[in-house]
Protein backbone atom coordinates (compact mmCIF):
# COMPACT_ATOMS: atom_id res chain seq x y z
CA UNK A 1 0.00 0.00 0.00
CA UNK A 2 1.23 3.14 -0.70
CA UNK A 3 1.95 6.19 1.33
CA UNK A 4 -0.38 8.29 -0.71
CA UNK A 5 -3.13 5.45 -0.70
CA UNK A 6 -2.62 4.95 3.30
CA UNK A 7 -2.79 8.79 4.31
CA UNK A 8 -6.23 8.94 2.16
CA UNK A 9 -8.23 6.08 3.60
CA UNK A 10 -6.66 7.62 7.24
CA UNK A 11 -8.58 10.52 6.61
CA UNK A 12 -11.47 9.55 4.21
CA UNK A 13 -14.92 10.97 5.09
CA UNK A 14 -17.59 9.07 6.36
CA UNK A 15 -21.23 8.29 4.69
CA UNK A 16 -23.26 10.68 5.53
CA UNK A 17 -23.46 14.52 4.60
CA UNK A 18 -21.16 16.30 6.84
CA UNK A 19 -23.48 19.38 8.59
CA UNK A 20 -21.92 22.32 9.22
CA UNK A 21 -22.14 24.93 12.33
CA UNK A 22 -20.52 27.86 11.21
CA UNK A 23 -20.05 29.78 7.51
CA UNK A 24 -18.82 26.33 6.38
CA UNK A 25 -15.50 28.31 5.02
CA UNK A 26 -14.96 29.60 8.82
CA UNK A 27 -15.49 26.00 9.99
CA UNK A 28 -13.28 24.57 7.90
CA UNK A 29 -10.29 26.87 9.23
CA UNK A 30 -11.50 25.95 12.47
CA UNK A 31 -11.57 22.36 11.75
CA UNK A 32 -7.68 23.00 10.36
CA UNK A 33 -6.63 24.62 13.38
CA UNK A 34 -8.10 21.98 15.58
CA UNK A 35 -5.82 19.83 14.00
CA UNK A 36 -2.76 21.79 14.41
CA UNK A 37 -3.62 22.15 17.93
CA UNK A 38 -3.92 18.35 18.06
CA UNK A 39 -0.15 18.43 16.63
CA UNK A 40 1.20 20.80 18.64
CA UNK A 41 0.30 18.81 21.55
CA UNK A 42 1.58 15.68 19.97
CA UNK A 43 4.98 17.52 19.50
CA UNK A 44 5.12 19.15 22.94
CA UNK A 45 4.60 15.99 24.18
CA UNK A 46 7.71 14.22 22.46
CA UNK A 47 9.99 17.25 23.56
CA UNK A 48 9.28 16.73 27.17
CA UNK A 49 9.67 12.73 26.67
CA UNK A 50 12.88 13.35 25.45
CA UNK A 51 13.55 15.82 27.62
CA UNK A 52 13.02 13.95 30.85
CA UNK A 53 15.09 10.87 29.27
CA UNK A 54 17.94 13.00 28.67
CA UNK A 55 18.05 14.30 31.69
CA UNK A 56 17.25 11.24 33.87
CA UNK A 57 20.67 9.76 31.42
CA UNK A 58 22.66 12.69 31.75
CA UNK A 59 23.46 12.21 27.86
CA UNK A 60 22.66 15.44 25.40
CA UNK A 61 22.94 18.78 26.37
CA UNK A 62 20.78 21.74 24.65
CA UNK A 63 23.58 22.65 22.22
CA UNK A 64 23.90 19.10 20.55
CA UNK A 65 20.02 20.02 19.97
CA UNK A 66 20.56 23.32 18.54
CA UNK A 67 23.13 22.24 15.80
CA UNK A 68 22.15 18.79 14.82
CA UNK A 69 22.62 18.09 11.09
CA UNK A 70 20.26 14.97 9.88
CA UNK A 71 21.53 12.42 7.43
CA UNK A 72 19.91 11.56 3.86
CA UNK A 73 18.10 8.88 5.58
CA UNK A 74 17.01 10.69 8.70
CA UNK A 75 15.88 13.73 6.28
CA UNK A 76 13.58 11.42 4.38
CA UNK A 77 12.09 9.71 7.65
CA UNK A 78 11.82 13.74 8.62
CA UNK A 79 10.06 14.52 5.67
CA UNK A 80 7.97 11.67 5.14
CA UNK A 81 6.24 12.75 8.79
CA UNK A 82 5.57 16.42 7.27
CA UNK A 83 3.75 14.94 4.87
CA UNK A 84 1.65 12.53 7.21
CA UNK A 85 1.39 15.73 9.49
CA UNK A 86 0.21 18.11 6.41
CA UNK A 87 -2.21 15.45 5.45
CA UNK A 88 -3.91 15.27 8.86
CA UNK A 89 -4.00 18.76 9.10
CA UNK A 90 -5.78 19.56 5.81
CA UNK A 91 -7.87 16.24 6.13
CA UNK A 92 -11.07 18.62 6.38
CA UNK A 93 -10.48 19.89 2.33
CA UNK A 94 -9.49 15.83 0.97
CA UNK A 95 -13.54 15.76 2.86
CA UNK A 96 -15.09 18.47 1.00
CA UNK A 97 -13.50 17.53 -1.94
CA UNK A 98 -14.66 13.57 -1.51
CA UNK A 99 -18.32 14.80 -0.56
CA UNK A 100 -18.30 16.91 -3.98
CA UNK A 101 -17.49 13.31 -5.76
CA UNK A 102 -20.66 11.94 -4.50
CA UNK A 103 -24.45 13.02 -4.60
CA UNK A 104 -25.25 9.71 -2.71
CA UNK A 105 -24.81 11.02 0.63
CA UNK A 106 -27.93 10.94 2.79
CA UNK A 107 -28.13 13.42 6.06
CA UNK A 108 -28.43 11.43 9.02
CA UNK A 109 -31.59 13.48 10.17
CA UNK A 110 -33.24 12.47 6.90
CA UNK A 111 -32.25 8.60 7.28
CA UNK A 112 -33.46 8.96 10.79
CA UNK A 113 -37.45 9.44 9.17
CA UNK A 114 -36.78 6.56 6.73
CA UNK A 115 -35.59 4.50 9.24
CA UNK A 116 -37.95 5.18 12.25
CA UNK A 117 -41.30 4.44 9.45
CA UNK B 1 1.61 14.48 48.76
CA UNK B 2 4.82 16.69 48.78
CA UNK B 3 5.73 18.35 45.20
CA UNK B 4 9.27 19.67 44.19
CA UNK B 5 9.76 22.97 43.22
CA UNK B 6 9.05 22.26 39.45
CA UNK B 7 5.89 19.90 39.81
CA UNK B 8 1.96 21.63 39.43
CA UNK B 9 0.57 22.25 43.06
CA UNK B 10 -2.63 21.16 41.45
CA UNK B 11 -4.01 17.46 41.87
CA UNK B 12 -4.56 15.85 38.24
CA UNK B 13 -8.44 15.18 37.42
CA UNK B 14 -9.43 13.69 34.03
CA UNK B 15 -8.61 10.94 31.64
CA UNK B 16 -5.75 8.45 32.07
CA UNK B 17 -2.39 8.33 30.20
CA UNK B 18 -3.64 5.53 27.02
CA UNK B 19 -0.72 3.99 28.06
CA UNK B 20 -2.66 2.00 31.20
CA UNK B 21 -4.93 0.56 27.94
CA UNK B 22 -5.19 -3.41 28.06
CA UNK B 23 -3.26 -5.14 24.66
CA UNK B 24 -3.80 -8.26 23.14
CA UNK B 25 -2.48 -9.94 20.11
CA UNK B 26 -4.54 -8.30 17.55
CA UNK B 27 -4.31 -4.63 19.28
CA UNK B 28 -2.49 -2.10 16.99
CA UNK B 29 0.81 -0.86 17.90
CA UNK B 30 1.01 2.51 18.46
CA UNK B 31 3.96 4.74 18.41
CA UNK B 32 4.46 7.36 20.92
CA UNK B 33 3.08 10.19 18.57
CA UNK B 34 -0.08 7.98 18.23
CA UNK B 35 -0.76 7.83 21.96
CA UNK B 36 -0.49 11.50 22.65
CA UNK B 37 -2.74 11.95 19.49
CA UNK B 38 -5.07 9.84 21.72
CA UNK B 39 -4.32 11.57 25.04
CA UNK B 40 -5.18 15.08 23.29
CA UNK B 41 -8.15 14.06 21.74
CA UNK B 42 -9.57 12.49 25.22
CA UNK B 43 -8.39 16.16 27.09
CA UNK B 44 -10.40 17.66 24.82
CA UNK B 45 -13.63 15.65 24.93
CA UNK B 46 -13.19 16.07 28.50
CA UNK B 47 -12.66 19.98 28.07
CA UNK B 48 -15.82 20.28 26.12
CA UNK B 49 -18.09 18.45 28.34
CA UNK B 50 -16.62 20.36 31.52
CA UNK B 51 -15.49 23.54 30.48
CA UNK B 52 -17.94 24.34 27.38
CA UNK B 53 -21.41 22.63 28.17
CA UNK B 54 -21.62 25.07 30.84
CA UNK B 55 -21.71 27.86 28.68
CA UNK B 56 -24.21 26.24 25.76
CA UNK B 57 -26.58 25.44 29.15
CA UNK B 58 -26.68 29.33 30.06
CA UNK B 59 -26.63 30.71 26.66
CA UNK B 60 -29.52 28.06 26.30
CA UNK B 61 -31.35 29.59 29.91
CA UNK B 62 -30.25 32.94 29.16
CA UNK B 63 -30.38 33.95 25.62
CA UNK B 64 -32.13 30.93 23.78
CA UNK B 65 -35.41 30.37 25.42
CA UNK B 66 -35.94 34.23 26.41
CA UNK B 67 -35.49 35.26 22.25
CA UNK B 68 -37.60 31.70 21.47
CA UNK B 69 -40.22 33.02 23.87
CA UNK B 70 -40.39 36.24 22.14
CA UNK B 71 -40.76 34.95 18.86
CA UNK B 72 -43.35 32.67 19.65
CA UNK B 73 -45.32 33.90 22.37
CA UNK B 74 -44.83 30.60 24.26
CA UNK B 75 -41.31 28.46 26.08
CA UNK B 76 -39.94 25.71 24.08
CA UNK B 77 -42.09 22.31 24.66
CA UNK B 78 -39.69 19.74 23.12
CA UNK B 79 -35.80 18.89 22.02
CA UNK B 80 -36.68 19.75 18.23
CA UNK B 81 -37.72 23.24 18.91
CA UNK B 82 -34.56 23.47 21.30
CA UNK B 83 -32.35 21.96 18.92
CA UNK B 84 -33.40 24.52 15.73
CA UNK B 85 -33.14 27.54 18.46
CA UNK B 86 -29.75 26.46 19.49
CA UNK B 87 -28.65 26.18 15.85
CA UNK B 88 -29.55 30.22 15.94
CA UNK B 89 -26.78 30.38 18.91
CA UNK B 90 -22.92 30.83 18.13
CA UNK B 91 -21.74 29.43 21.56
CA UNK B 92 -23.62 26.35 20.38
CA UNK B 93 -22.71 25.97 16.68
CA UNK B 94 -19.15 26.61 18.18
CA UNK B 95 -19.53 23.69 20.50
CA UNK B 96 -20.77 21.60 18.07
CA UNK B 97 -18.22 22.43 14.97
CA UNK B 98 -15.31 21.51 17.72
CA UNK B 99 -16.93 18.41 18.89
CA UNK B 100 -17.79 17.51 15.48
CA UNK B 101 -14.23 17.88 14.04
CA UNK B 102 -13.18 16.23 17.25
CA UNK B 103 -14.68 13.26 16.00
CA UNK B 104 -13.36 13.63 12.89
CA UNK B 105 -10.12 13.75 14.32
CA UNK B 106 -10.77 10.86 16.80
CA UNK B 107 -11.35 8.53 13.07
CA UNK B 108 -8.32 9.74 11.45
CA UNK B 109 -5.73 9.22 14.17
CA UNK B 110 -7.10 5.65 14.75
CA UNK B 111 -7.73 4.53 11.48
CA UNK B 112 -3.97 5.50 10.71
CA UNK B 113 -2.67 3.41 13.41
CA UNK B 114 -5.25 0.80 11.99
CA UNK B 115 -4.60 1.09 8.21
CA UNK B 116 -0.25 1.40 8.91
CA UNK B 117 -0.38 -1.82 10.09
CA UNK B 118 -3.40 -3.67 8.23
CA UNK B 119 -1.77 -6.78 7.28
CA UNK B 120 0.63 -7.30 10.28
CA UNK B 121 -2.79 -7.35 11.97
CA UNK B 122 -4.99 -9.84 9.20
CA UNK B 123 -1.65 -12.13 9.31
CA UNK B 124 -1.83 -12.13 13.44
CA UNK B 125 -5.60 -12.64 13.01
CA UNK B 126 -5.52 -15.55 10.56
CA UNK B 127 -3.15 -17.27 12.57
CA UNK B 128 -5.07 -17.17 15.67
CA UNK B 129 -8.51 -17.95 13.40
CA UNK B 130 -7.33 -19.99 10.71
CA UNK B 131 -10.09 -23.54 10.42
CA UNK B 132 -11.58 -22.29 14.08
CA UNK B 133 -15.11 -23.23 13.71
CA UNK B 134 -15.66 -20.32 16.51
CA UNK B 135 -15.85 -18.21 13.72
CA UNK B 136 -18.98 -18.53 11.34
CA UNK B 137 -18.82 -15.76 8.07
CA UNK B 138 -21.20 -15.23 5.88
CA UNK B 139 -20.19 -13.91 2.54
CA UNK B 140 -23.91 -13.49 1.57
CA UNK B 141 -24.70 -11.12 4.54
CA UNK B 142 -27.14 -8.22 3.30
CA UNK B 143 -25.67 -5.10 5.44
CA UNK B 144 -29.20 -3.34 6.30
CA UNK B 145 -29.90 0.13 4.82
CA UNK B 146 -29.14 1.11 9.00
CA UNK B 147 -25.78 0.30 8.99
CA UNK B 148 -24.97 1.40 5.25
CA UNK B 149 -26.98 4.37 5.15
CA UNK B 150 -24.62 6.74 6.62
CA UNK B 151 -21.49 5.47 8.99
CA UNK B 152 -22.33 5.37 12.99
CA UNK B 153 -20.37 7.83 15.10
CA UNK B 154 -19.11 9.58 11.56
CA UNK B 155 -16.16 5.86 11.70
CA UNK B 156 -15.68 5.66 8.02
CA UNK B 157 -16.46 2.29 6.52
CA UNK B 158 -18.43 1.28 9.85
CA UNK B 159 -18.37 -2.60 11.27
CA UNK B 160 -18.52 -3.75 7.96
CA UNK B 161 -16.18 -2.78 5.34
CA UNK B 162 -13.39 -4.58 4.97
CA UNK B 163 -10.48 -3.53 2.18
CA UNK B 164 -8.93 -6.95 2.09
CA UNK B 165 -9.55 -10.57 2.36
CA UNK B 166 -9.36 -11.12 6.05
CA UNK B 167 -9.07 -8.14 7.08
CA UNK B 168 -9.45 -6.41 10.22
CA UNK B 169 -8.92 -2.48 9.97
CA UNK B 170 -12.33 -1.63 11.32
CA UNK B 171 -12.16 -3.77 14.01
CA UNK B 172 -8.69 -2.46 14.85
CA UNK B 173 -9.65 1.35 14.78
CA UNK B 174 -13.10 0.67 16.58
CA UNK B 175 -11.44 -1.61 19.18
CA UNK B 176 -8.06 0.71 19.97
CA UNK B 177 -9.06 4.29 19.78
CA UNK B 178 -12.94 4.21 21.26
CA UNK B 179 -10.53 5.67 24.55
CA UNK B 180 -11.16 8.82 22.86
CA UNK B 181 -14.61 9.08 23.42
CA UNK B 182 -15.14 7.06 26.54
CA UNK B 183 -11.98 8.57 28.37
CA UNK B 184 -11.15 5.58 30.05
CA UNK B 185 -14.46 4.75 31.72
CA UNK B 186 -14.88 1.90 29.94
CA UNK B 187 -11.50 0.43 31.75
CA UNK B 188 -9.10 -1.38 30.53
CA UNK B 189 -9.99 -3.89 27.90
CA UNK B 190 -13.23 -1.51 27.33
CA UNK B 191 -14.62 -3.87 29.15
CA UNK B 192 -16.65 -2.49 31.72
CA UNK B 193 -20.43 -2.10 30.39
CA UNK B 194 -20.15 -6.24 30.15
CA UNK B 195 -18.38 -6.40 33.47
CA UNK B 196 -21.70 -3.84 35.18
CA UNK B 197 -24.05 -6.41 33.68
CA UNK B 198 -22.43 -9.42 34.93
CA UNK B 199 -22.36 -7.74 38.55
CA UNK B 200 -26.14 -6.82 37.74
CA UNK B 201 -27.43 -10.35 37.14
CA UNK B 202 -25.21 -12.38 39.73
CA UNK B 203 -26.99 -9.28 42.60
CA UNK B 204 -30.13 -9.39 41.29
CA UNK B 205 -30.51 -13.12 39.81
CA UNK B 206 -28.15 -15.10 41.95
CA UNK B 207 -29.46 -18.39 41.27
CA UNK B 208 -29.35 -18.03 37.43
CA UNK B 209 -26.99 -20.24 35.87
CA UNK B 210 -27.17 -20.12 32.06
CA UNK B 211 -25.47 -22.68 29.43
CA UNK B 212 -26.24 -20.57 26.62
CA UNK B 213 -25.49 -16.80 26.03
CA UNK B 214 -26.27 -14.86 22.95
CA UNK B 215 -25.32 -10.99 22.21
CA UNK B 216 -26.73 -9.34 19.46
CA UNK B 217 -24.56 -6.98 17.99
CA UNK B 218 -21.39 -7.76 19.66
CA UNK B 219 -18.90 -5.91 17.50
CA UNK B 220 -15.43 -7.32 18.77
CA UNK B 221 -16.39 -8.67 21.83
CA UNK B 222 -15.87 -5.61 24.25
CA UNK B 223 -18.89 -6.30 26.41
CA UNK B 224 -19.35 -9.96 25.86
CA UNK B 225 -15.58 -11.61 26.92
CA UNK B 226 -16.76 -10.52 30.74
CA UNK B 227 -20.20 -11.88 30.24
CA UNK B 228 -18.47 -15.43 28.64
CA UNK B 229 -15.34 -15.25 31.84
CA UNK B 230 -18.07 -14.67 34.47
CA UNK B 231 -19.89 -18.08 33.36
CA UNK B 232 -17.17 -20.65 32.45
CA UNK B 233 -19.54 -23.69 31.95
CA UNK B 234 -21.78 -21.25 29.57
CA UNK B 235 -21.23 -21.16 26.06
CA UNK B 236 -21.27 -17.84 24.09
CA UNK B 237 -22.39 -16.87 21.00
CA UNK B 238 -21.91 -13.44 19.30
CA UNK B 239 -23.64 -12.42 16.08
CA UNK B 240 -22.40 -8.98 14.16
CA UNK B 241 -23.17 -8.06 10.46
CA UNK B 242 -19.64 -7.19 10.17
CA UNK B 243 -16.96 -9.27 8.98
CA UNK B 244 -14.18 -7.20 10.44
CA UNK B 245 -15.24 -7.10 13.48
CA UNK B 246 -16.19 -11.14 14.14
CA UNK B 247 -12.44 -11.98 12.77
CA UNK B 248 -11.02 -9.23 15.01
CA UNK B 249 -13.17 -10.32 17.64
CA UNK B 250 -12.52 -14.03 18.23
CA UNK B 251 -8.74 -13.36 17.51
CA UNK B 252 -8.56 -10.95 20.78
CA UNK B 253 -11.06 -13.30 22.68
CA UNK B 254 -8.30 -16.36 22.31
CA UNK B 255 -5.69 -14.07 22.94
CA UNK B 256 -7.02 -13.10 26.10
CA UNK B 257 -7.79 -16.37 26.74
CA UNK B 258 -11.54 -16.47 26.69
CA UNK B 259 -12.41 -20.11 24.61
CA UNK B 260 -15.73 -19.94 25.41
CA UNK B 261 -17.08 -18.02 22.67
CA UNK B 262 -17.99 -18.24 19.46
CA UNK B 263 -18.59 -15.47 16.33
CA UNK B 264 -21.32 -15.52 14.04
CA UNK B 265 -21.90 -13.31 10.78
CA UNK B 266 -25.47 -12.16 11.12
CA UNK B 267 -28.52 -9.55 11.53
CA UNK B 268 -30.24 -9.85 14.82
CA UNK B 269 -33.60 -9.65 12.59
CA UNK B 270 -32.93 -12.96 11.32
CA UNK B 271 -31.66 -15.65 13.56
CA UNK B 272 -33.91 -18.32 11.74
CA UNK B 273 -30.25 -20.94 12.36
CA UNK B 274 -31.17 -21.07 15.55
CA UNK B 275 -34.05 -22.68 16.76
CA UNK B 276 -36.67 -21.87 19.10
CA UNK B 277 -35.99 -21.96 23.04
CA UNK B 278 -31.63 -21.88 22.17
CA UNK B 279 -30.56 -19.59 24.85
CA UNK B 280 -31.10 -18.78 28.43
CA UNK B 281 -29.50 -15.36 28.13
CA UNK B 282 -29.64 -13.08 25.78
CA UNK B 283 -27.78 -9.16 26.19
CA UNK B 284 -27.22 -5.97 23.69
CA UNK B 285 -25.10 -3.26 24.95
CA UNK B 286 -25.18 0.16 23.62
CA UNK B 287 -27.13 -1.64 20.66
CA UNK B 288 -30.76 -0.89 20.25
CA UNK B 289 -29.82 3.20 18.81
CA UNK B 290 -27.81 1.84 16.05
CA UNK B 291 -30.98 0.03 14.06
CA UNK B 292 -34.54 1.04 13.02
CA UNK B 293 -37.90 0.88 13.85
CA UNK B 294 -38.66 -2.50 11.69
CA UNK B 295 -35.66 -3.88 13.26
CA UNK B 296 -35.83 -3.28 17.04
CA UNK B 297 -39.45 -5.12 16.53
CA UNK B 298 -37.72 -8.14 14.37
CA UNK B 299 -34.77 -8.15 17.20
CA UNK B 300 -37.23 -8.12 20.06
CA UNK B 301 -39.34 -10.79 18.45
CA UNK B 302 -36.33 -12.87 17.77
CA UNK B 303 -35.23 -12.91 21.50
CA UNK B 304 -38.36 -14.07 22.52
CA UNK B 305 -38.72 -17.08 20.21
CA UNK B 306 -34.96 -18.11 21.61
CA UNK B 307 -35.54 -17.77 24.97
CA UNK B 308 -35.93 -20.61 27.24
CA UNK B 309 -38.53 -21.02 29.81
CA UNK B 310 -36.99 -19.16 32.89
CA UNK B 311 -34.72 -17.01 30.41
CA UNK B 312 -33.73 -13.23 30.14
CA UNK B 313 -32.89 -11.12 27.98
CA UNK B 314 -31.55 -7.70 29.12
CA UNK B 315 -30.64 -4.41 26.54
CA UNK B 316 -28.18 -2.11 28.34
CA UNK B 317 -28.55 1.54 26.29
CA UNK B 318 -28.29 5.30 27.36
CA UNK B 319 -31.24 5.93 29.23
CA UNK B 320 -34.80 6.92 27.17
CA UNK B 321 -35.94 10.68 27.06
CA UNK B 322 -38.69 10.47 29.54
CA UNK B 323 -41.04 14.37 30.31
CA UNK B 324 -38.76 13.95 33.79
CA UNK B 325 -35.67 14.85 31.73
CA UNK B 326 -35.36 18.34 31.30
CA UNK B 327 -35.46 19.65 27.47
CA UNK B 328 -32.19 20.51 27.64
CA UNK B 329 -30.58 17.60 28.63
CA UNK B 330 -32.98 15.38 25.71
CA UNK B 331 -31.66 18.03 23.53
CA UNK B 332 -27.96 17.75 24.12
CA UNK B 333 -28.33 13.68 24.39
CA UNK B 334 -30.03 14.02 20.75
CA UNK B 335 -26.90 15.96 19.18
CA UNK B 336 -25.45 12.43 18.18
CA UNK B 337 -28.37 11.44 16.37
CA UNK B 338 -28.40 14.39 14.19
CA UNK B 339 -24.56 15.23 14.12
CA UNK B 340 -22.51 12.50 14.82
CA UNK B 341 -24.46 9.93 12.53
CA UNK B 342 -26.76 8.17 14.55
CA UNK B 343 -29.99 8.05 12.83
CA UNK B 344 -31.88 5.99 15.14
CA UNK B 345 -30.91 7.37 18.27
CA UNK B 346 -33.48 9.92 18.52
CA UNK B 347 -36.59 7.77 17.94
CA UNK B 348 -34.89 5.14 19.67
CA UNK B 349 -34.82 6.99 22.96
CA UNK B 350 -38.44 8.27 22.77
CA UNK B 351 -40.02 4.56 21.86
CA UNK B 352 -41.86 3.02 24.97
CA UNK B 353 -39.83 -0.20 25.16
CA UNK B 354 -41.41 -1.55 28.27
CA UNK B 355 -44.91 -1.76 25.65
CA UNK B 356 -42.28 -2.65 22.54
CA UNK B 357 -41.39 -6.12 24.67
CA UNK B 358 -44.75 -6.53 25.76
CA UNK B 359 -45.69 -6.74 21.86
CA UNK B 360 -43.27 -9.54 21.43
CA UNK B 361 -44.70 -11.54 23.46
CA UNK B 362 -42.81 -10.76 27.52
CA UNK B 363 -45.73 -10.62 30.22
CA UNK B 364 -45.71 -7.08 31.28
CA UNK B 365 -45.33 -8.30 34.88
CA UNK B 366 -42.11 -9.66 33.86
CA UNK B 367 -40.44 -6.92 32.22
CA UNK B 368 -36.77 -6.36 34.42
CA UNK B 369 -35.81 -2.01 34.71
CA UNK B 370 -32.34 -1.46 35.94
CA UNK B 371 -29.33 1.08 36.11
CA UNK B 372 -25.39 0.16 36.06
CA UNK B 373 -22.20 2.18 35.60
CA UNK B 374 -19.15 0.89 33.96
CA UNK B 375 -16.96 -0.94 36.39
CA UNK B 376 -13.15 -0.82 35.95
CA UNK B 377 -9.93 -0.86 37.97
CA UNK B 378 -10.46 2.12 39.75
CA UNK B 379 -6.59 2.04 40.79
CA UNK B 380 -5.85 3.05 36.64
CA UNK B 381 -9.37 4.16 35.52
CA UNK B 382 -12.11 6.85 36.35
CA UNK B 383 -15.14 5.31 38.14
CA UNK B 384 -18.55 6.42 36.17
CA UNK B 385 -20.15 5.85 39.42
CA UNK B 386 -18.04 8.46 41.36
CA UNK B 387 -17.40 11.16 37.74
CA UNK B 388 -20.26 13.97 38.42
CA UNK B 389 -19.36 15.06 34.59
CA UNK B 390 -21.72 14.84 31.82
CA UNK B 391 -21.36 14.19 28.37
CA UNK B 392 -24.09 13.56 27.29
CA UNK B 393 -24.99 10.34 25.70
CA UNK B 394 -21.35 8.74 26.44
CA UNK B 395 -21.11 8.36 29.67
CA UNK B 396 -20.31 5.03 31.10
CA UNK B 397 -23.92 5.43 33.25
CA UNK B 398 -26.42 3.26 31.21
CA UNK B 399 -30.24 1.74 31.75
CA UNK B 400 -31.14 -2.18 31.42
CA UNK B 401 -34.55 -2.96 30.01
CA UNK B 402 -35.35 -6.45 29.59
CA UNK B 403 -37.66 -9.31 30.56
CA UNK B 404 -38.20 -12.71 31.74
CA UNK B 405 -39.76 -15.88 30.21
Amino acid sequence: MSIEAALREAGAKPAGKRPWFLDEDVETVLAITLSVSQELTVARQRIDTLERLLESKGILTRAEVENYTPDKQAADERALWVQEYISRVLRVLQQRGEASATNTDVASEDLGDELAR
Amino acid sequence: MEHNSQSSPHVYEGPPDYRVVGRHAVFPETSHDEVERINYLAQMNRFLSTSIVPGVRAAYETEVQPKFQKKHGHGISNRHEARKALLENSIFCFWSAVRRATMEQRQQAGRWTAIRQRERLAEIAKELTNDDDRLELDSEIVIPRYVSGVDHHCMPGSYHSEYFAGDVTNGANYDHAGFVTTAGLLGKYSDGGGKAVVNWVKKNLPDFHPKNILEIGGTVGHSSLPIAEAYPDAQMTVVDVGAPVLRYALARAKSLNVENIRFVQASGEDLSRFPDASFDWIQTTMFLHELSSSALRNIFNETRRLLKPGGIVLHVEQPQYTSNMPIFEQTMRDWDAFYNNEPFWSRMHEIDLTQQMVDAGFDAKNIIHGGVTGVVDKELFPDAAEDESEDFGRKAAWHVIGGKV
